[in-house]
């Protein structure tokens, strides 16, 4: 058998798990893998701008395909720039291996040049991590980093491979599986709680089903369909839950929590029975631990048992893959009808319209985001970045198509925009991706605009300017007595910027003319960045405070004194 | 965080790399402060079993357990809190030992079946072992002739009778056993 050297054998691995994409950049302990790069026409490489973006636009090709994202960054600096992009895999369990070049061997520990003890680093942020050491050890370990990504509760793993050891000759021979003994995801659940489980909901007169990360990642949408319909259970979403459940179904309630629905809050403190599926219970969607839904009994479904009981008592713990346990559990479901419940949410939505847009000329953010939607037609896919915009966006997210919403929600990290928009368009060619972006975040990483041009990928950059850091000036608004401290930034021309980038730029200011430029964007075949200068202090509504209960949740904003006032 | 009582955990933890270094992290992230921790071989080529005692509340002590299972190298964690265990520490006091002492000395020392382990001109190592409280009241015994030096090795713990403490899951006798990255090759430092 011929041998390879060990660079060669990463790119047979990765062969073998069906990569065609890598989002990478080069350096000096990961020259060996750019070097094998040639032989593999069928694997694409993505070259960034900086690492960070890797990790992120990875992440979100990952989210839209299903399948693991791959990153690859040199030693030192180009590892630990990783760092925040992993963390947000982590935060939002997202599938990714990170396949990072280290110091020769013989460095490291000694400090040597771009030495960073990146697997140290990790350790809280990753799955799993390990140092390869061997190169008889790459395609044991790479198997293993696939394994353990994308099964169980996903998330990122990466594997840490000196440049010696990529240099090395061996055979290469692929692990027909990959048996941990330490690890055995539960897929389908424990019967006896699944019928503890289905009792539960026929005995309810109000129950609500709040939808996570897990429904999308489990790609359980059809199977949650079934169930809510089966029982006729109002059906909320959580942010990353967004996209698991059609938007546009009578069942369908929109966001709870912090700047969710007001009647979704109202409704949680109001059910008999909630169902968990697929989510964690965070502090976001809960408010005040003590007093969250109080009158009801919780069925709490993950695949993650160290989730079940992390925040909230639970009723009916049952741990398995959303997917595999909705398929158990709605044969055993009775057929129910909970009309006077349903009306509850009709009425209660009647009377608080919480997304309603005020009547007005000047140009709102949230009348943008919703045109957006509306001119996108049905098979367009969503990135945002992190604030006001990102909440905005997920307020008037009411559409069908599934898992079409990428959002950062557990890390909230602003500048995922750009780059998480760059990984759906990727793995979207053909379809229509916006990136909402708020003036901050897109600030944060706007160097990657130059793989637009690059890659030719038409992404449609909607900037959400309203030269404030929004959500910060809101908080500051509120809670710090109008103390606005840097929150407002010099501004580049972003459309002198756009085309820098060989890009198409508009600036839109006018209400009149946001129909216009979003068709204009729409029928442009390249990328486009349009900067919407928005109202300056419109506010992000519903708003839970933090620390109180969803009880308290406030639906208006308080009538706001003229800025000179302030 | 809140105070309980001491738990003790028991994990049967692979022999690779850094798993020290990941479940102290988890430890840490909690807030746990471990009071004692022993490392060493266990029954089964290739596992290594810890003991930790650690303070807290239950539902602490539960969530982390359930943290530190999702270390991939972790391959079983109990606490044996509420179990029957045999739970032992071992004690190596180096005291002072004037030629007159040295008979009371030996005789406390015999009193707690402790061994002398080494003897020099002007002091003793006695080499104990036992519980906590049996390890406290020798030291306590012992220091009115004064203790140089201590070392504890803190508590290792196995359940009593026929049950198995922690068990590793069984491999179908599967040859490849607990791990696929390179076994059998010597690491760069095993463990830590």
């Amino acid at each position: 058998m011929t041998k390879l050297n060990g660079a060669e054998i990463i790119l047979e691995c990765l062969r073998k798990e069906g990569v065609d994409t890598i989002f990478g950049y080069p350096g000096g302990a990961n020259l060996p893998m750019y070097d094998a790069l040639p032989k593999y026409p069928d694997i694409r490489h993505i070259l960034v701008r900086h690492e960070q973006a890797a990790a992120h636009a990875a992440d979100a090709y990952a989210r839209i395909t299903g399948k693991a994202g791959v990153v690859w960054a040199t030693s030192g600096p180009g590892a630990t720039n990783l760092v925040t992009g992993i963390a947000n895999a982590w935060m939002d369990s997202v599938p990714l291996v990170c396949i990072t070049g280290a110091v020769v061997s013989w460095l490291i520990g000694r400090d040597g040049f771009q030495e960073a003890d990146i697997t140290g680093i990790t350790i809280p942020i990753t799955k799993h991590n390990q140092l390869v050491l061997d190169v008889d050890d790459i395609a044991p370990a790479i198997a293993e980093a696939f394994h353990v990504a994308t099964t169980g509760r996903p998330g990122p793993v990466l594997v840490d491979i000196p440049r010696d050891v990529q240099q090395q000759m061996a055979e290469f021979k692929y692990p027909d599986r990959v048996e941990l003994a330490g690890y055995h995801p539960t897929i389908e659940a424990d019967p006896a709680l699944v019928r503890r489980a289905a009792q539960a909901i026929d005995e309810a007169q109000r129950p609500l089903i709040i939808a996570g990360h897990g429904v999308v990642i489990a790609r359980a949408a059809d199977e949650l369909k079934e169930l809510a319909e089966k029982a006729q259970i109002p059906v909320i979403t959580t942010l990353l839950g967004i996209g698991g459940f059609p938007g546009s179904h009578e069942l369908y309630q929109g966001m709870p929590g912090m700047h969710g629905m007001y009647w979704n809050n109202i409704g949680i403190q109001e059910c008999d029975l909630l169902l968990g599926i697929g989510m964690r219970f965070d502090d976001r969607v809960t408010g005040a631990l003590k007093d969250f839904a109080p009158k009801a009994k919780i069925v709490h479904i993950d695949i993650d048992p160290a989730e079940i009981g992390k925040n909230v008592k639970t009723f009916v713990p049952i741990v398995g893959d959303v997917k595999a346990v909705l398929k158990q559990l709605v044969p055993q479901v009775k057929p129910a009808r909970h009309d006077e419940w349903r009306a509850w949410f009709r009425r209660m939505r009647e009377e608080h319209p919480s997304i309603a847009i005020p009547e007005t000329d000047k140009l709102l953010p949230q009348y943008v985001i919703k045109k957006i939607y509306e001119l996108s037609g049905p098979n367009a896919y969503y990135a945002t970045g992190v604030g006001q915009h990102q909440m905005w966006a997920a307020q008037y997210f009411w559409g069908d198509n599934p898992y079409s919403f990428v959002t950062s929600g557990g890390l909230g990290t602003m500048g995922f925009e750009v780059p998480a928009a760059i990984g759906v368009q990727i793995a979207r060619p053909h379809d229509v991706v916006w990136s909402f972006c708020g003036d901050g975040g897109f600030q944060m990483t706007l160097e990657e605009l130059a793989l637009c041009t690059e890659y030719e990928l038409p992404v449609k950059f909607a900037i959400i300017n309203n030269n404030y850091l929004g959500m910060v000036r809101q908080w500051q608004d509120r809670f710090y007595n109008g103390n606005k401290q840097s929150v407002r930034m010099f501004q580049p021309d972003f459309v002198k910027l756009a085309e820098a980038m060989g890009i198409q730029g508009m600036r839109v200011s006018d209400k009149a003319m946001v129909e216009s430029s979003i068709e204009a964007a729409l029928r442009h075949p390249g990328a486009v960045v349009i900067d919407f200068q928005v109202d300056e202090v419109e506010d992000c509504y519903p708003m839970m405070p933090p620390g109180v209960s969803l009880s308290e949740t406030i639906e208006q904003p308080p009538v706001k004194q003229p800025e000179y006032a302030r | 965080m809140t105070q309980g009582r001491l738990h003790t955990i028991v994990a049967l933890v692979e022999n690779r790399p850094g798993v020290l270094n990941k479940i102290a992290s988890k430890w840490r992230q909690r807030g746990f402060n471990i009071e004692s921790l022993t490392v060493g071989h266990s029954e089964t080529p290739g596992l290594s079993r810890m003991t930790f005692t650690v303070d807290g509340a239950a539902h602490d002590i539960e969530q982390v357990t359930k943290q530190l299972f999702k270390v991939i190298e972790v391959v079983k964690v109990s606490d044996v809190s509420e179990e029957k265990v045999v739970a032992r520490e071992l004690a190596l006091i180096k005291v002072n030992a004037a030629r007159e002492d040295r008979g009371a000395i030996i005789e406390i020392g015999n009193m707690f079946r402790a061994n002398i382990v080494d003897v020099g001109t002007d002091s003793l190592v006695l080499e104990a072992t036992g519980n906590e409280e049996k390890i406290d009241a020798l030291l306590s015994m012992l220091e009115p002739f004064g203790v140089r030096e201590l070392v504890r090795t803190g508590r290792v713990a196995m359940v009593r009778g026929g049950t198995q403490t922690v068990v590793a899951p069984s491999t179908n006798g599967n040859e490849r056993h607990f791990r696929s990255a390179g076994e059998g090759k010597p690491k760069l430092g095993s463990l830590i």
